[in-house]
Order: C-alpha cells, then structure tokens, then sequence
C-alpha cells in the first residue's frame, strides 16, 4: 500500500467489534472491561473514542493493536499486511538512544535511508535530533514519539491520549502539529482521549462510550473541513455535544 | 532510580571538594599515602620479620621483576582470570536471563542455584581436580563453577527489571530479533552486567589464588604458597600487591571508561 502515502486517502477502513473483554484484577475477580463496542474508521480518517477514564478505551486500543488477544469479537485492520505506527501515553522511546536513533530504529528495512529532514522541520525536532530522550521535555519527547510514528508511513496510526499532563499551551501547538503532518502524510487514524475540545479539534467522527463495562453511547459525525473549524464553531459544537451527551466535557 | 540518586551524592560531593580546591585526584593519593604512612610506622616499630617494611617488600618485588618471574606468574593467574571471567559471565548471563525471563524455568532451576551459591569455593575446586585431573581445563571450570551462581542472581534480576512497555513498543515498530537484543534488551542490562563483572572480577582473582595453591605450579597463588611455606610475608605482600595492582589497571582502563561510554546517555549532572 506504498501507493496510500500522499494525500490519496487509502480505501480500506478499520472495523472494530469487541463483544467481550473481560480481564482478572489483582484480587482475582473478574473485571468486565468492555461489553459491546463497534465501530468503523473509513479509510484515510481520523476518529477519536472518548469516554470517562478506566471506561476500556485503552483496552479497545490495546486490542487493536494486538497487545490484547484473549477478546470476543473481531477487528479488521485496513492493511493486513501494513505497518500499524503507535503513539502511547508515555513516549517510550529508548532512553540510550538518540531521537534521529529512536525514529530511524523504528523503519521497516527498505526505507531505512529515508531522508527525514522534513518530518523532523514540520515538528520543529531539527535542533534535536541528537539529543538524547532524557534531555527532552515531555512535550518534545511527545513530539519525537509523532516523528517516529509518521517516519514508518504506516497503514494505521493509533494515538492514547498523546497531549495528557502536557499545559495546555504545549498541548494545543502539538494537536496542531499533529494536524499538520497528518494532513500531510494522511493515514487512517484512531486516538483515543477524555477532552473533548481536542476530539472536536481533530476528528472527522467522535465515538462516545459509556461508564465500564463500555458500551457505545453515540457516534457523531463532524463533516466541517479542519480548516473552517474556527473558536467560534468550536464553541457551538462543544455546547451541542455538551448536551446530546452530558457529562463528557 | 537509585543510580541517579547516587551519582547525584557524589557529585554533590565532588563540588563541595572542588570548593575546598582538593582535586579527587590529589585526595586519593593522600588517602594511599595515609595508609601507606601507618603500614611503615607499624612495622617498624613491630620491627619484626613477619611484618617488612613497605622497602622490603619493594626490595622483593624488584628482585622477581628484574629475573622475569614476577611477570610469568602474574600472566599466568591474569590468563586463568581472563578465560574463567568470561566463561562465568556468558554462562551465567545466558542461564540467568533465561531465567529472569521465564517463570517457569526459574521454578525449576532455583533450587538449582541455590545449592550451588552455597557450595564453597573449595569443594568445588578439590572436586574438580578429582574428576578432571590436576590440569588447566579443571582448574579454569573450577573458578567459572564458584562464580557462575553469582553472575545468574544477578542477571535474572535484570531480566526480571526489563520494561514491558519497550518490549510492546518494540513489538509493534516490528523490530527484528537483532535489532531487539541490541538497541532494547542489552542497554537495560548494562547495569546489571557491570555489577556482575565487578563483583565477578574480585571474587574470581581470589579463588584463583586458591585453585593454583591447590594445584598448580605456576602463578601467584602458587609463589604465594612458596613464601607462606619460607614464612617470607614480604614475598607474599609483593605478590598480592602487584596483582591488586594489575586488577586496579582493569578497573581504571577497562571497566569504567566502558561504563563511561555506555552510560553516556544519562542526563549529566
């Protein structure tokens, strides 16, 4: 799927259907953690799942990712084959090693040479690119995490709440950067997140869930291009949701 | 993190020295000096044949230095410690991450490892020699053996500390098994692979001196044995210290600048 890389969205969607997942505690009990979630990303969008925390939007994550295989129900992914690029809530990248190292390390073998100039301008990463991990802030950790999850070209980009514990300064640059180089290197992606305002922000549909055992709550479209989504739509879209679905904001 | 923690202290330490203009370089040669100040007045005031001066045993030391033998027995532990320090390690490296690694070889093996920690240096080199005959195989399998148990504890901790979140991490960015050992897995045990050679290394030198008093005709375990059965503590101090001095030349040239370069990566402080 080389060919998806441009702005061409790739065709093939992401169908999540989790049935059952439940999963032991430390004391031995059994912990429902999802009870029904279904969804779809089309190919080439971006979708968020919101809900309350502990609700199993990590778990939905971890499931699609592969992590979590003892589930009922089945996900499709848009690429079999594809390459699948990850950005967790802790950047996780290898303290030993540089960032050019950390995004470099994670390429498949053929484009190892890739010339990661841009990527690393877009992000504003140039000046860091051998520094070590330890040597960053949170938020240009975050930022090296998004470089080396877009340098893979993957076929599925799956974020968990990539801007928690950042200000919101550093956190509202970093939503639009990330707007920026997926719109550049588009991909289907899925994030998952509890703030509403970055769900309104980024995504082309917001799928809500309920309290845990989750269970879908709604879905909602948002059909305004990126662009036009000014502070005033923002608001009005925020009160909007804020009363279809109360609680969330 | 207790490492952070604790180069934090020292460097704490190493400022406070340089504001009181004491390099660290000038307080260990006057803390040497110290030492060496009270070994001479002891001795002569002792003025006894069982306690020389430090001259006497330089006196010794130069005497065998100048013939070549003090170097021939020297190079000759120094090959005994070399070939079982690495055998320890890539044994006991293997077995313990094994076992760090997984839970149910660490059931079995366990028991294993501690009857083994717990056997003493000397049944197993007089075992050794026993089974394998007064040779240098026996005698090298015999120092591994006393250090293999030890480099197992503490590779199995480090496995057992390795981070599930840069495995999963890993895992998903497809890295293969090469790139995984190398970039993922060795630098989470580095630390735990210096502790182990330190240690490893102490300890080996000294068995060693015992598996050649034992069995050997060469080496400084045996000159050791020679001057212990002469009842001449200088020979036997200027062995020990040439040899302490050889494993003080690991550490400082070997060692450390290794540490140095694979611990470059912490933020300096």
């Amino acid at each position: 799927m080389t060919g998806g890389l441009s702005n061409a969205a790739p065709g093939a969607p992401l169908r999540v259907s989790i049935t059952r997942k439940a999963f032991r505690g430390a004391d031995g009990k059994l912990v429902e953690a999802i009870a029904h979630v279904a969804f779809e990303v089309p190919g080439g969008s971006f979708v968020t799942l919101i809900g309350p925390s502990g609700c199993g939007k990590t778990t939905t994550l971890r499931i699609v990712l592969g992590l979590e295989t003892e589930f009922e129900g089945s996900v499709v992914r848009p690429d079999p084959d594809g390459r699948i690029a990850v950005v967790f809530q802790e950047p996780r990248l290898l303290p030993w090693r540089t960032v050019e190292e950390n995004v470099r390390l994670a390429l498949p073998e053929g484009i190892g040479t890739e010339d990661l100039d841009e990527l690393f301008d877009v992000l504003g990463l140039s000046e860091m690119r051998s520094r070590f991990p330890t040597e960053l802030s949170l938020g240009l950790a975050r930022r090296a995490a998004l470089a080396r999850a877009f340098a893979i070209r993957p076929s599925l980009l799956l974020l968990d709440e990539p801007f928690v514990s950042l200000d919101e300064m550093t956190a509202a640059r970093l939503r639009r950067l990330l707007t920026t180089v997926w719109s550049a290197r588009r991909t289907t992606a899925l994030m998952v997140t509890h703030n509403l305002r970055e769900a309104v922000q980024l995504s082309d549909r917001i799928v809500f869930l309920t309290e845990r055992p989750a269970k879908i709550r709604g879905i909602h479209e948002i059909k305004v291009a990126r662009e036009a989504r000014d502070a005033e739509w923002r608001e009005t879209e925020l009160r909007r949701l804020d009363r279809e679905f109360p609680g969330v904001l | 993190m207790a490492l952070d923690g604790m180069a934090s202290v020292r460097g704490e330490r190493l400022r406070r020295l340089a504001h009181d203009r004491l390099t660290p370089g000038t307080l260990t040669t006057i803390s040497l000096l110290g030492l060496l100040a009270i070994w001479w007045i002891a001795a002569a005031v002792a003025d006894s044949r069982v306690l020389p001066t430090p001259p006497q045993v330089f006196e010794v030391f130069w005497r065998d230095a100048v013939s070549g033998e003090l170097w021939f027995h020297l190079a000759m532990t120094l090959m005994r410690v070399a070939f079982a320090f690495v055998a320890a390690m890539a044994i006991g490296s293997v077995i313990g991450i094994g076992m760090g690694i997984s839970r149910q070889a660490n059931r079995f093996f366990d028991p294993w490892l501690i009857l083994f920690l717990n056997i003493p240096a000397l049944v197993v080199i007089v075992l050794a020699y026993i089974w394998f005959g007064l040779n240098e195989v026996a005698a090298i399998g015999a120092i591994a053996v006393n250090k293999i148990p030890n480099v197992v504890v503490t590779m199995r901790e480090g496995a057992k500390a390795l981070d599930p979140q840069l495995s999963e991490m890993a895992r998903i960015y497809r890295f293969g098994a090469a790139k995984r050992i190398r970039h993922v897995v060795l630098p989470q045990l580095q630390p735990y692979f210096s502790a182990a050679s330190r240690s490893g290394l102490a300890l080996i030198w000294k068995i060693a001196l015992v598996v050649e008093l034992l069995g050997r005709s060469d080496g400084v375990g045996f000159q050791i044995n020679l001057y212990f059965q002469l009842f001449d503590v200088a020979g036997i101090l200027a062995y020990t210290l040439a040899f302490v001095a050889v494993m003080l030349a690991i550490e400082l040239m070997l060692v450390q600048p290794f540490e140095a370069r694979a611990t470059r990566w912490r933020r300096p402080r």
